[in-house]
Parts: C-alpha cells; structure tokens; sequence
C-alpha cells in the first residue's frame, strides 16, 4: 500500500438543482491528521458520506486505503471507521453489547474480538459505564462510544464528522485529547466548523466552502498566508491630539500604515501600526512613544487568525 | 451470511428491549384465545382448524406493527447510516432485517402451539392440517414481513410505514372476499392473488407446491423493492 490513504479525484455530488461538492480533489497521506472546515452546508459531510461509500459521487471518483469506492466498497468500509454527525448509536443497546455487534460486522470473533473489546475500552475510557444502555449515557460518553466502535477494528483510516459539537468545553477536551492519542498512528479526517478545534488537533487544514475547496495547507502556513502582524499600542495622550500621535508612528520607517482609535477615557489612545512586511516593531514603537512624550501602557502583537482567513476564503464570491 | 446473523441477531435483541413485541405478543394472543374459544365448544370437534382461520388474520393485522420500525427508524436516527457503512451489502442488510424480524414471529408461531396441543387432549386431533396450517402461516407470514420491511423502507416514518404495509396486507387478504360480484375471468385472477385463498387451503392440510411457490415469490418480490429502496439513497 502507498503512503496515500485517501485520495479523491474530482468529486462532485449534485441534489437535484443543487450542488453540493464541485470538483473536490485532495489527498491525505498516512498518519495524517487533516480538519476539513467549512460554514455548515459547505459540503463536508457530503465528502465524507462519499468517502464511506454511504452515497456516491456524481462525477469524479476516490480511493480509500487502495480500494476504489465504486469498485470495492466493501474494502473501503473495511479500511474506515466512521463516525457520521451527531453520533447515531442504538440507544437501546447496552455499551459492550454495542461495541461486540460493532465489531462482528467488521469481521472480528472470539479471542480477537474480546482482545480488541478490552483495547478499545481502555482506550476511550469506557470502563465504567460498559454494562450501561446508550440511551442512559451523557452526550460525551455517547462520543466516546462512537469513537470506540469507529477503532475497533484498527481501521488505518478513521473519518469523523463533528466529533466535539454538542460536547460542553470538558468533554470537547477529553475527546480532542482522545483524537490526538489516536491520531499517532492513524489517519484522520475530521470536520469541524470550530477553528480552534483544528488550531489545536490537525495538521492540516482543508477548508471548503460552498462546494469547492478554498483551502489546503498546515494551519501555520494558512495564518502566515493570509495574515501580516499588526502592532497594537495603547498610550496615554499627554495632551497630544490624536492626528499628532499618528503622525509620529507614520514616521517609523518600516511601518506601512496606522490607524487610531479612542481607548479608555479621554487621556488614552489606541494605535494600530501594521508593518510594510512582517518586521517585528515593537522596539520601534517603544522608541517613537517615548520620543514623542507619550506613556506606552500597552503593545501588543497580534497575527491574523485562522478564524480572518476562515471568514475571508468562505465568504464573498465563494473563493478562489 | 455472518453478517446476515449478525444483524438479524441484533435485530432479534432489540425487540426485547422495547415495547412493541411485548405488546404485538399479546395483542395475538388474546384475540386469538378470545375468537378461538368463543366458538370452540359451539363446534364440538377436536380440530385446529378455527385458530388457523383467525390467526391469519390476526396476523394480517398485527405484522405490519413490528416490521414498521425495521429500516424506518433507523433511518429517522440515523443509524442506517453507520449500518451501511460497516463492510456490509444493502442485500446482507436487508436480510439480516428480514431475518431479525422472522425469529421474533417465529417465536410468536411457537407460543401457539399450546392450542393444538390442548385440543389434542380433548379429542381425537389430526396433525396433518395443523402441521400444514403452520406452514402455511410461515409462508404467508414471511410475504407479510418482506412487505412490512418493504414498505419501511420507503420513508423515515414508522406510522407512514405501518399504514403503508395494512394497506398491502388487507388488500391481499380482502382479494377473495367480494368475488360473487365479479365476472368469473377477474375473480379467478383476484382469487390466485389472494393471501387467504392460499393460505386456507394449506390451513386444510393441502400443501400444494403453487402455494409455496406463490408466497415465496411475494416475498422475495417485496425484498428486492425493499434492496432498491435502501440502494437507491447512493445515487439520489
């Protein structure tokens, strides 16, 4: 097998009149965390239901794990563990009678079934609530669960779809954490439309936006694409005027252009200084202030957030 | 099929687990031990016969009530879709439903044994018609459930489904029953589509292989549209 797990070529899916994925192409190597972001309807679960073979493209095929979705669905099933949006388990199952169904289906029995049971359980914490219904079971927990059916199996693909919403701040960590613990050895493609969920877990970031994909890059180099640094002091007027202070930062020879704003109070102003290219000013605006007879009472460095870009690529015309 | 087993094992499980066996159980039973005995010592004759009349029926009626929620609930939770995506085919699938659904009324089937077993104590019982009686009942019992799974297959809502599959099942059972009023051409046609016409005459001890043949082909009619329905969500 090659070091591509998944590789989709041109995927397109209409509904209808309506387009929900156009021409989506990308591949994700081996052990790779990759977050697929997007506004909700931008076509995520769509690429991730096409992945699992749960419905298939209009046009444009993929592979998963070597095998063809149109020609083996089957061996594309085998190779994934799945966990679709909002975590439908059978409610009425108990936890372990849950996990042992889960992991006959992908063909385990026996001594192998209960070793993979224990290995999951442990894994995802479930120790305790093992002989409890679903349906009893807090919105976490039930994640957990999905998680541990999705790995029973060792599968070397594992596709997610919003795994962390619904969960409160704690359970969205614990599951994170959990993500990351298997995502050492995994592939993992995960959907999300919160920006610091990806920040935090994956390596890499597809972001789509109605349809298309707008995006694909580390989370770092999408930040340093899209964003300059911009300095942001607070000082104390002194009784100098606004247009004056401006005046004085114009004047640092790298800066490129600043803008002032009232802080708080009457004696106190908030200038912006965003730099020519990605200079560091700080020194320089320490310097300026001090020579112009202002007190600096704050300098901040502030870089473009994954959530700018996100808001930039997936809004307006539909992307690049 | 190990997946066919397991579904339909899981299946089998999960009636237990709610309500609706129990009630279907006993909803059966009691109208069938109200109707059977009502008139069973009117008759005076040790013979099974009246309870395979009215448990063909009965059944019409109440099988359409456990295989609504089959695929139609798993596809208003969602469920369906984890199912699917298992390495599983829509056929294995469907099956495995088929499956699930027929051991519970094959346990349904078992716990009336207790009226021929009862009647053979009062009389002189002749097993011929009560043997082929059942087998007539799991024949037209499976049409029953391939059309309840069918139709649950249709929607995500279990009532649409339930109301779906009555239709279906008095409509075949209904064939036989006004045709006096029918030229004789279209009521001999009605009478071969008739649930009942077949199931009767196996209910009588008559086993004729065109009865087999025609309930097998209802159901395996019915499961095919049912594999359409649940494959046709790949291409819409």
């Amino acid at each position: 097998m090659s070091d591509v797990m998944i590789e989709a070529r041109d995927l397109t899916k209409h509904y209808g009149s309506v387009t929900a994925l156009k021409n989506a192409t990308f591949e994700v190597n081996r052990g790779e965390v990759v977050g697929f972001l997007g506004p909700n309807g931008a076509g995520k679960t769509t690429t991730m239901k096409i992945l699992t073979c749960f419905i298939a493209p209009s046009e444009g095929t993929a592979r998963v794990g070597g095998a063809d979705i149109f020609e083996d669905p089957i061996a594309v099933r085998q190779a994934i563990g799945y966990l679709p949006e909002s975590t439908p388990l059978y409610t009425e199952m108990l936890v372990l009678e849950y996990l042992e169904f889960a992991g006959k289906m992908r063909g385990l029995n026996g001594d192998g079934l209960r070793a993979r049971l224990r290995k999951v359980v442990e894994e995802t914490s479930l120790g305790d609530v093992i002989g409890k219904s679903i349906g009893e079971l807090s919105k976490g927990f039930r994640q957990r669960v999905g998680l541990a059916q999705a790995l029973i199996h060792e599968p070397p693909v594992l596709i997610l779809d919003e795994p962390m919403s619904g969960l409160d701040p704690n359970q969205a960590s614990e599951i994170r954490e959990l993500i990351r613990e298997i995502g050492r050895e995994r592939t993992i493609i995960l959907s999300t439309h919160n920006l610091a969920e990806v920040q935090v877990t994956c390596g890499r970031v597809l972001i789509i936006s109605q349809g298309q994909l707008v995006a694909d890059d580390t989370p770092e180099e999408l930040a340093a694409r899209a964003g300059k640094p911009r300095f942001i002091a607070t000082v104390r007027r002194n009784g100098h005027s606004p247009a004056d202070i401006r005046e004085a930062f114009s004047k640092i020879g790298d800066a490129q252009s600043v803008k002032d704003r009232d802080g708080n109070g009457p004696n106190e102003l908030i200038v912006e200084v965003v730099p020519k290219g990605t200079q560091d000013l700080r020194a320089d605006i320490f310097q300026t202030a001090v020579a112009a007879d202002l007190v600096l009472l704050g300098l901040e460095q502030r870089g473009e957030n994954l959530e700018d870009i996100f808001r930039l690529l997936t809004t307006g015309t539909g992307g690049a | 099929m190990k997946h066919i087993l397991t579904i339909g094992g899981r299946q089998f499980r999960s009636y237990f687990n709610g309500p609706v066996a129990y009630i279907v159980i006993c909803i059966v039973m009691l109208t069938l031990g109200f109707f059977f005995w009502k008139t069973f010592f009117l008759f005076g004759r040790a013979s099974a016969r009246e309870m395979f009349r009215w448990l063909g029926l009965i059944l019409v009626f109440a099988l359409p009530a456990l295989t609504m929620g089959l695929l139609a609930e798993e596809k208003r939770t969602g469920t369906i879709e984890l199912l699917i995506t298992m390495p599983v085919t829509e056929a294995q699938v469907i099956l495995g439903k088929f499956l699930g659904v027929f051991g519970l009324y094959a346990v349904l089937l078992a716990l009336t044994l207790p009226y021929p077993m009862s009647v053979a104590t009062l009389g002189d019982l002749d097993w011929g018609p009560v043997w082929g009686g059942y087998l007539g009942l799991v024949l037209q019992g499976s049409a029953l459930l391939a059309i309840g799974l069918m139709a649950s297959s249709w929607t995500n809502n279990q009532l649409i489904a339930l109301f779906v599959a009555l239709t279906l099942s008095v409509f075949f059972w209904v064939l036989d029953k006004f045709l006096a009023l029918l030229p004789t051409n279209a009521a001999s046609a009605l009478e071969w589509l008739s649930f009942d016409y077949h199931f009767q005459s196996m209910a009588r001890g008559v086993v004729d292989l065109r009865d087999v043949l025609f309930f097998l082909s209802v159901t395996i009619v019915a499961l095919a549209a049912a594999f359409r329905a649940l494959e046709s969500r790949r291409w819409s």
